[in-house]
């Protein structure tokens, strides 16, 4: 796909206050973590709180592609098309 | 007066006010509520609880609320069972069922921390309150709701049992059924505490839910006459029973309550989901998530929450993990039932069965005192006992049919002397 294609990736509360408020982002990148770096280049400040380590994303943090966590597909390297979403979503507990 | 000192959150150390929050602002790990224990010292005794009610509220000055409790006045404080006919069938010296089948009044150990969590959705104000649940949750909280007058909205899996769905619905909750498994219910639930001001109990509410967890572990000291067993067994399905019964413990100890006998915790999971036991048996420290297909519904959690610390607080302690097979579990729950007469649903089964694997493998040595935790009832799903048993003979009201009955099931019967 084009690089110029935008992926909604939704942000939420928790995170908004590093991008303005926002609730969605439109970022452009082939894979999970292209737009995820893209993310961390705009709004370092989300960035910090999205990675543990460079490379490495925070264990509380789940991230989502068309409602599926990418653990199940090909994690951070998972490819996207111009149709997808990326959903941010933190941990929640349950039963 | 309340021993509350804050929200601090497990990872940053960062502390907030006592407020509805989910996470830790910093990096998304979860907040715990911390007390001031040295205040305690002397004041929260062995003699203060005792004078306490017959409930989880005896244990009030270990639990953040701030006035008096509003829900689940009658909840907790469920039977310890010595079980000596289950004992002698699994070959160990001391053994106990702390017994949350018989929770009031939704018969689940999530009586106990719902009573938490509708406490403190009156105290914060909110007139709604909803839940992501595997079922167990959704009933404790419907029941509760009802009773406190409050709006409620359950999300659940589209395909629970139906003992769980009638559970809840007769308290006239607003229930959504959603297409997918707990974890696509548990995304979409954070996504609505997102949107609609409401108390989620296990999103925004979580912190002090998880608290009510505790007693679970509370109980087990007090009724083992304020000692600890040295090995609990207890399921894990989002991964907050297990390191709230070892915060209770630890608690207990702090406090001079109990003697520190190093208590050690294992988890327990069905074989078709059992992300925790994976981890630790790879020796890695960060679970990889799966895809449940268990009968053990309630435990059908493929991406548990707080199961990072699960894994964290078993190693700590010193424990281990197993799991166990669809029909390991059903041969659980009959064994349990015919040993102890108590009916437990899979998730019981589960434990039970694993802790008879820990037992065996020589993790759990038979010369020390052993717990296992039931949490649920067997009545709320009975569809996984269905073709378990022979169908019962019927007969017409006749002494002679009666007797073929003894005859052909060739069943010892001594008879009243001629």
């Amino acid at each position: 796909m084009s690089t110029t294609t935008l992926i909604p990736v939704a942000i939420p509360t928790a995170l908004r206050a590093q991008v303005d408020g926002q609730s969605e982002l439109q970022v452009s990148g082939e894979t999970v973590k292209a737009i995820l770096e893209s993310i961390n280049q705009q709004y370092p400040e989300l960035g910090k709180r999205l990675f543990k380590t460079e490379g490495e994303l925070n264990r509380f943090i789940n991230i989502y592609v068309n409602d599926e966590d990418i653990r199940f597909m090909d994690n951070l390297d998972t490819t996207l098309k111009p149709s997808d979403e990326v959903a941010i979503v933190p941990a929640i507990a349950g039963g | 007066m309340s021993y509350v000192k804050c929200l601090k959150s497990k990872e940053s150390g960062a502390e907030y006010p006592i407020e509805p929050r989910t996470v830790c602002d910093i990096g998304f790990s979860p907040v715990e509520v911390a007390y001031d224990y040295a205040a305690m010292q002397g004041k929260v005794t062995r003699a203060s609880i005792e004078a306490g009610p017959l409930s989880l509220w005896r244990y009030k000055d270990l639990l953040p609320i701030e006035g008096e409790p509003k829900a689940g006045l009658h909840s907790g404080w469920t039977p310890l069972i010595k079980a000596d006919r289950l004992a002698a069938e699994l070959g160990v010296k001391e053994l106990y069922i702390k017994d949350d089948s018989a929770n009031y009044p939704s018969f689940s150990y999530k009586d106990r921390v719902v009573s938490i969590a509708i406490t403190k959705a009156i105290e914060f104000g909110f007139d709604t309150v909803g839940c992501a649940s595997t079922g167990n949750l959704a009933h404790s909280v419907a029941a509760h709701c009802a009773a406190a007058g409050l709006k409620t909205f359950v999300m659940v899996p589209h395909d629970l049992e139906e003992g769980k769905m009638v559970g809840m619905t007769v308290f006239g909750p607003q229930v959504v059924r959603i297409q997918g498994n707990y974890d696509d219910v548990n995304r979409l639930c954070s996504q609505i505490a997102d949107k609609y001001n409401w108390a989620i109990v296990n999103v925004n509410l979580h912190p002090f839910y998880t608290e009510g967890a505790k007693t679970y572990g509370f109980e087990i000291a007090e009724q083992m006459g304020w000692k600890l067993p040295q090995h609990t067994v207890v399921p894990v399905a989002g991964g907050t029973i297990l390191p709230k019964i070892y915060k209770g413990y630890k608690e207990f100890i702090e406090l001079g309550l109990v003697d520190d006998n190093n208590p050690t915790i294992h988890g327990a999971q069905a074989q078709g989901c059992n992300p925790i036991v994976t981890a630790i048996e790879e020796g890695e420290e960060i679970f990889r998530p799966q895809k449940p297909k268990t009968i053990a519904k309630s435990i059908a959690i493929g991406n548990p929450a707080d199961g990072y610390y699960v894994i964290k607080d078993i190693l700590k302690s010193g424990g281990w993990a197993a799991s166990a097979t669809d029909p390991e579990i059903i041969d659980a729950i009959k064994l349990l039932a015919r040993t102890e007469g108590i009916f437990t649903e899979p998730a019981g089964g589960t434990t039970l069965a694993c802790a008879i694997k820990l037992i065996n493998s020589g993790r759990i040595p038979k010369d020390e005192s052993i717990c296992i935790c039931i949490t649920g009832n067997g009545l709320k799903t009975l569809e996984v006992m269905q073709n378990q048993f022979t169908t019962a003979p019927v007969i017409n009201a006749k002494i002679k049919e009666f007797d073929e009955v003894i005859v052909k099931g060739n069943i010892t019967a001594s008879t009243v002397s001629a």
